[in-house]
C-alpha cells in the first residue's frame, strides 16, 4: 500500500481531531480530540519513516507517546479540579474571567 | 554514546544540567521544610538559578553542538539563557510573599518554575525539531499547573484548564508540523533539513505546510493573533506572579524557536512565508492595542500589551529570509526581548504589590492617588508604562528604534508604519494608568515586601540606564546573532 495512503488517513484523523477540539463543548471530549491529533501525527511519523527509509521517525514516536502521557496526567487532574468546584466539565461554564 | 562523551556533551549544556538536577534535589528537600519555613526553598532555587547562570556567563565565546547536533550552544543560546535565567529570579522575589498572602506557600510551586526555565533554556539550544517539542512541552507543562496554582479559587483553575486545552491544542498542529516536515525531507535536524531542500528532492508545498503547522503551534506560545484568544483570561486568573514570569519566560521560549527554525531551515520558503509573517506582525500589533484600550482590569490591560509587543517583535521576523538584513533583525529582537522582560516585570511587581488577597486591587481606579501615596511605586509605573509606548530615554524606545530600523531595511515601510501608528494608539492606554496614578484622588494600599520593591526598583532604574548606555546591550545583541545565523 503507498504511503499517501497512510499519510491521507493521518490527515483525516487530524481534521476530526481539530473540529472536535472546536466543536465539543465537553472539556474530556476536547482532551480526547486533542490527544487524536497527537496520535494523527504518530501515523504519518510511522508512515514516513517507512517512506525514507530510516528509523528516525519511529522513535519520534516514543516522545511524542510520553508527552501525551504526562499531559494527560495534568489534563485529567485539571478536570477533576474543575469538576470539584463547579459539578460539571462543561468548557461553556468557565466564563468567570471577563470584564 | 560511550559514559566519556555522554559526560562531555553534559559538560557543554552545564547550566541546563544544573537547573533540572537542583530543581529535582529541591523537591525532594522541600519534603523536610517545615510549613512556615518556605522562605528556604525559595533561596535555595534562587541560589540554584544564579549557579547556573554563573556557569552560563563562563560558556560565554563557546560554539559547539551536543548530543550529536540535537543542541547547540552559541551566543544565541547563551544570550537567551541568562535573559531567562535572570526572568526566573525576578520570579522567585515576587513569588514569595506574594503566595503568603494568598496563602498558597508551597515548595512545588519553585520547583515547577525551575522546570519552566529548563524547558526555556533547552528551547534556546534545540536545534532539532523534535527537541524543540519536548523543551516546548517541558516549559508548558508546569506553566499548566502554575496557572492552576491558586485553586480553589476559580478565576485561577478556569486559567489553568483553558491554558491547557489550548496549550495542548497548539502544540497538537506543532507536532503535526514536524511530522510533515520529516515527511518532506526525511529530517528533523534543522541543519539536515535545510540541506535536504538544497539537494532538491523535496516537495515544497508539503513542506510549506509543515512550516505553516509549525508557525501555528509556536504563534500560539507567543500570543501571536489570531491564536490569542488564551492570553487574556490566562493572565487575569493566573496568580499576578506566575503572570508575570509566563507573559516574558513563554514568549522568549517561543520567539527562540520560530527564530531558530525559521532563519535556519525554511530560508527557501521565504517568499510565501514574509507575506504570512507580515499579516502576523501587523494584525498583532493592531489589534492587540486597539483591544487594549476597552480593558478596566490592569490584568486584562497589560495581557492585551503583551499581545501587541509579540507585534513587535514578530516584526523583526519578516525580513526573515533576506541574509544581509536578518542579523540587524534578530539583534533588534534580541534586544527587544530585553527590553520587554524589564517593562514587565516593573508593571507586575507594582500591580503585585497592589492586588490584595482576595484579587481585589486589580482595577485601573484602584491606581487613583498612587503618585501622591506611593510616589516611588507611581514612579517605577511610570516609567514602565512610558517604555511600553516607546519614549525615549527609556529601553522601550531603543528596542522599538532598532526593530523599525531593521523593518525599514527588509524594505518593509508600510509595515513600520503602522508599528509607528498602533505605537501612537497604545500611548492612550498606557498614559491613562499614569493619569490615574497622579490626577486622581484615591486611597490605594501598597504590601510592604522588600523583594517585590527591590524588582520593581532594580527592572525601573535599569530601564532608564540602560535607555541612555544601551551600547554595550546591542553590541552583546549583535553577536548572539551573528553567532547563530
Amino acid at each position: 500500500m503507498p504511503v499517501s495512503y497512510y499519510f491521507a488517513l493521518s490527515a483525516i484523523l487530524f481534521t476530526i481531531g481539530a473540529l472536535g477540539v472546536l466543536i465539543r463543548r465537553n472539556a474530556i471530549v476536547i482532551f480526547m480530540s486533542i490527544e487524536l491529533m497527537l496520535n494523527a501525527a504518530n501515523l504519518s511519523f510511522v508512515a514516513f519513516s517507512q517512506l525514507h527509509d530510516t528509523l528516525r521517525g519511529q522513535v519520534l514516536v516514543f516522545f511524542v507517546i510520553t508527552v501525551a502521557a504526562a499531559e494527560v496526567a495534568v489534563g485529567l487532574a485539571l478536570i477533576v479540579t474543575i469538576f470539584k468546584t463547579k459539578q460539571s466539565i462543561n468548557v461553556d461554564v468557565l466564563n468567570e474571567l471577563k470584564q | 554514546m560511550t559514559l566519556g562523551e555522554l559526560t562531555a556533551n553534559l559538560i557543554k549544556i552545564l547550566p541546563l544540567c544544573i537547573v533540572i538536577v537542583w530543581a529535582c534535589v529541591i523537591l525532594l528537600v522541600d519534603l523536610f521544610i517545615p510549613k512556615e519555613r518556605k522562605a528556604w526553598t525559595a533561596i535555595l532555587s534562587a541560589i540554584g538559578l544564579l549557579v547556573a547562570m554563573g556557569f552560563s556567563i563562563a560558556q560565554t565565546g563557546v560554539d559547539t553542538e551536543a548530543f550529536g547536533g540535537m543542541l547547540v550552544v552559541d551566543g544565541f543560546s547563551q544570550f537567551l539563557t541568562i535573559l531567562v535565567l535572570s526572568t526566573g529570579l525576578a520570579a522567585v522575589m515576587l513569588s514569595y510573599d506574594y503566595l503568603n498572602r494568598l496563602g498558597i506557600q508551597r515548595g512545588e510551586y519553585y520547583v515547577l518554575l525551575m522546570f519552566s526555565i529548563s524547558g526555556i533554556m533547552l528551547m534556546a539550544m534545540a536545534a532539532d525539531l523534535i527537541v524543540i517539542f519536548l523543551a516546548l512541552e517541558l516549559l508548558s507543562i508546569p506553566l499548566y499547573v502554575l496557572a492552576g496554582f491558586a485553586r480553589p479559587r476559580t478565576d485561577s483553575e478556569e486559567a489553568a484548564i483553558k491554558y491547557f486545552l489550548l496549550g495542548a491544542f497548539a502544540s497538537g498542529f506543532l507536532v503535526y508540523g514536524v511530522a510533515i516536515v520529516f515527511g518532506a525531507t526525511g529530517y528533523t535536524g534543522l541543519t539536515d533539513i535545510l540541506q535536504s531542500i538544497q539537494g532538491g528532492s523535496v516537495d515544497m508545498s508539503l513542506l510549506a505546510i509543515g512550516a505553516a503547522l509549525i508557525l501555528v503551534g509556536l504563534g500560539f506560545k507567543v500570543a501571536a493573533v489570531p491564536f490569542h484568544m488564551w492570553t487574556p483570561d490566562v493572565y487575569q486568573g493566573a496568580p499576578s506572579s506566575v503572570t508575570a514570569f509566563m507573559a516574558v519566560g513563554a514568549k522568549v521560549g517561543g520567539f527562540a524557536a520560530l527564530m531558530r527554525i525559521f532563519v535556519t531551515s525554511f530560508g527557501v520558503l521565504a517568499m510565501d512565508f514574509t507575506a504570512v509573517l507580515w499579516g502576523l506582525a501587523a494584525l498583532t500589533m493592531i489589534l492587540g492595542n486597539v483591544v487594549a484600550i476597552a480593558q478596566k482590569n490592569i490584568k486584562r490591560m497589560l495581557a492585551y500589551s503583551s499581545i501587541a509587543q509579540a507585534g513587535y517583535i514578530l516584526m523583526a521576523l519578516v525580513p526573515y529570509g533576506q541574509k544581509d538584513v536578518i542579523v540587524d533583525a534578530i539583534a533588534a529582537a534580541l534586544l527587544y526581548l530585553i527590553a520587554y522582560a524589564f517593562m514587565s516585570f516593573a508593571a507586575w511587581a507594582v500591580v503585585i504589590t497592589l492586588e490584595k488577597a482576595e484579587g481585589e486591587g486589580l482595577q485601573l481606579s484602584d491606581y487613583a492617588g498612587l503618585g501622591r501615596k506611593y510616589p516611588v511605586l507611581a514612579a517605577i509605573m511610570t516609567v514602565s508604562m512610558l517604555s511600553f509606548t516607546g519614549i525615549p530615554p527609556t529601553l522601550g524606545f531603543i528596542g522599538k528604534f532598532y526593530l523599525f530600523r531593521s523593518v525599514v531595511e527588509g524594505g518593509f515601510i508600510w509595515l513600520a508604519i503602522i508599528g509607528v501608528l498602533t505605537s501612537l494608539v497604545s500611548a492612550y492606554y498606557y498614559l491613562r494608568v499614569v493619569i490615574y496614578m497622579y490626577m486622581q484622588d484615591g486611597e490605594p494600599v501598597a504590601q510592604r515586601d522588600n523583594w517585590v520593591y527591590l524588582t520593581a526598583a532594580v527592572t525601573g532604574v535599569g530601564m532608564i540606564v540602560l535607555g541612555i548606555f544601551s551600547l554595550p546591550l546591542l553590541k552583546w545583541a549583535y553577536q548572539a546573532a551573528i553567532s547563530a545565523f
